[in-house]
């Protein structure tokens, strides 16, 4: 598959990525040849094959669904870049 | 003393012939001495002075009481930052402790750092981290060596004796690999085995903690304490944890051991191909039979794992958005200014790469072409892997396709770096432990290293045959 430079900087805004014009060409390569790469799968008869999301041969025990409620907004908010009283800080989104 | 291993150490402590406290400082002294090799992203003396005077209170009968370990910077730590290698969570201090480290904690380990590793531990060399390269202990003069990857510093720290065992986490190989290139013995459970509640997540269909350790014996009683049920972890098992250590055995005699036709590859050298034969040999000795065995979709293991573990990673590293925790981008005029870019300020070129790719196999119109296909052929390989252990108890191979090469080399195609686990991934993929056990030394005497691979929590067979590999290793 090739990728072009404006799927690149699509794919990149799809994921919030902010990409230099620079290095959209070399990214753009750099894709193309991983895509190229994996589409060796394509070569693999999958018909009839369900798709494995859980390789675990475990019984995975289910829990209770109990409400568990506890104060944690200071620890919560230990970590914020900006804070204000018990919120997260953003820039204005509106105006 | 040496203090070279755990069993002797906790002997040494038991017979207080030796403080916790005293035995940290030797270590300390170690890591001050080996300062170069940048193993630690984190390393605070007195905090591990702080955590010794404690640990020299308590009982005796714990099992790790004093010992050493370095925790891969992957894993949240209450005491100490946690920065998975990035940026973007340089400056985050997790309010709570991980599952395995809080069992560590538990046994009277003491942690002296956090250890260095790919940002969000995509990576082979260590070479991705914010921090700076890990070198290779036993790089030889001149010459600065990768550790191998993503758990470099664990290993690196493991080798140079700077503790006594470490944690890593192996998502395609991040725990073999690097032990392989470090020559020490490195282990990556089965998939759920060790809850992945609190360690930082990259791809979590594929994520499992491990350690990496000297010996055997010390792997055996590391393992023990960092397997067990969690409930906050939904893909966590519930079984009854072995005492690996207790029931280590190595007679080999009538072990059946499936060499596959596959790992044979073109382009990999004689060396890898002579340490294996010898490995072989050296089983056949102890009464072993080898049989030759077909996991014949192990081609496509790779390039399925590289779309799975981006698109996997691609969802979990959404959340660094500059809102919650960790970096955020001076520059914000408006909220989508301030995400995108504190993501790209935030992000090393590596995790961006596989982000991008991630977002595309999974956008709109493709995610049956790549991500849904992926998932299918991984249903192959791991069905190869169960009807291959019909035939044998466990399967020997290479841990990787060559030597630690130097820093620098194979940065320029991302490709090139991927093929180092090409002996690793099937195996993850497929969600079975796996071990690597140095064996043998490649024509520069560096360290060289073999995979032993078996069935879902079978984790004691491979430790089994791996004392066997070690303790009539020449």
């Amino acid at each position: 598959m090739k990728i072009d430079k404006n799927t690149t900087l699509k794919i990149a805004k799809l994921c919030r990525l902010r990409i230099e014009e620079r290095e959209t060409e070399e990214l753009s390569s750099q894709l193309s040849s991983i895509l190229d790469w994996v589409e060796q799968l394509n070569e693999v008869n999958t018909d009839n094959v369900e798709p494995l999301s859980n390789v675990s041969t475990a019984e995975l025990p289910l829990r209770k669904d109990i409400e568990n409620s506890e104060d944690k907004s200071k620890d919560i908010l230990i970590n914020a870049p900006e804070k204000l009283e018990n919120y997260f800080v953003v820039p204005k989104v509106v105006e | 003393m040496e203090f070279s291993s755990i069993t002797e150490t906790l002997k040494t402590i038991r017979s207080k012939k030796i403080s916790v406290e005293e035995l940290s400082n030797i270590f300390i002294k170690r890591i001050k001495d080996s300062k170069n090799l940048n193993a630690f992203i984190y390393f605070n003396e007195e905090d591990i002075i702080e955590q010794s005077r404690k640990i020299d209170k308590l009982s005796n009968n714990l099992s790790l009481k004093g010992i050493p370990l370095a925790i891969k910077d992957l894993f949240c730590t209450k005491n100490m930052p946690t920065t998975a290698g990035s940026k973007i969570l340089s400056n985050f201090h997790p309010t709570y402790e991980s599952f395995v480290t809080q069992k560590l904690i538990d046994q009277g380990s003491v942690f002296v750092g956090k250890a260095n590793c790919d940002e969000f531990a995509m990576g082979s060399s260590t070479t991705t981290s914010f921090f700076g390269n890990t070198i290779n202990p036993v790089s030889p003069k001149g010459k600065q060596l990768v550790p191998g990857g993503s758990s470099g510093g664990s290993a690196a720290a493991v080798a140079a004796k700077l503790c006594l065992g470490a944690t890593g986490t192996d998502t395609g190989g991040s725990i073999r690999q690097p032990a392989s290139f470090c020559g020490v013995v490195g282990i990556k459970p089965t998939y759920g085995l060790c809850s992945r509640w609190g360690i930082v997540a990259f791809a979590s269909s594929l994520d499992q903690a491990g350690i990496f350790a000297n010996s055997i014996e010390d792997a055996s009683i590391l393992m023990k304490e960092v397997a067990g049920y969690d409930s906050n972890d939904s893909t966590s098992a519930k079984i009854r944890i072995p005492d690996y250590y207790k029931n280590l055995n190595q007679d080999v005699a009538g072990k059946i051991i499936g060499v596959p036709k596959e790992y044979t590859l073109p382009g990999i050298s004689d060396e890898i191909n002579n340490v294996w034969e010898e490995a072989i040999k050296l089983f056949e000795k102890g009464g072993a039979k080898i049989k030759k065995i077909s996991l014949p979709r192990t081609k496509y293991a790779l390039p399925a794992y590289y779309i799975i573990a981006p698109a996997e990673a691609s969802s979990n590293l959404a959340r660094y958005d500059g809102v919650k925790y960790g970096f955020r981008s001076n520059e914000n005029n408006s909220l989508d200014e301030m995400y995108e870019l504190t993501r790209s300020e935030g992000f090393g070129k590596e995790v961006k790469r596989r982000i991008l790719i991630g977002t595309y196999v999974l956008s709109a119109g493709y995610y049956d072409a790549y991500y849904l296909k992926a998932q299918k052929v991984r249903k192959l390989i791991a069905d190869d892997f169960t009807l291959a252990f019909k035939d044998c108890d466990f399967i020997m191979t290479p841990t990787t396709p060559s030597q630690a090469f130097q820093i620098g080399e194979k940065e320029e195609d991302p490709i090139k770096m991927y093929l180092n686990d090409i002996f690793t991934v099937p195996a993850s993929l497929a969600g079975i432990p796996g071990i690597s056990i140095p064996f043998g030394k490649s024509k520069e005497k560096l360290p060289l290293g073999i995979q032993l691979l078996s069935k879902h929590f079978d984790e004691q067979t491979i430790l089994n045959a791996g004392l066997y590999l070690e303790k009539n290793n020449e």
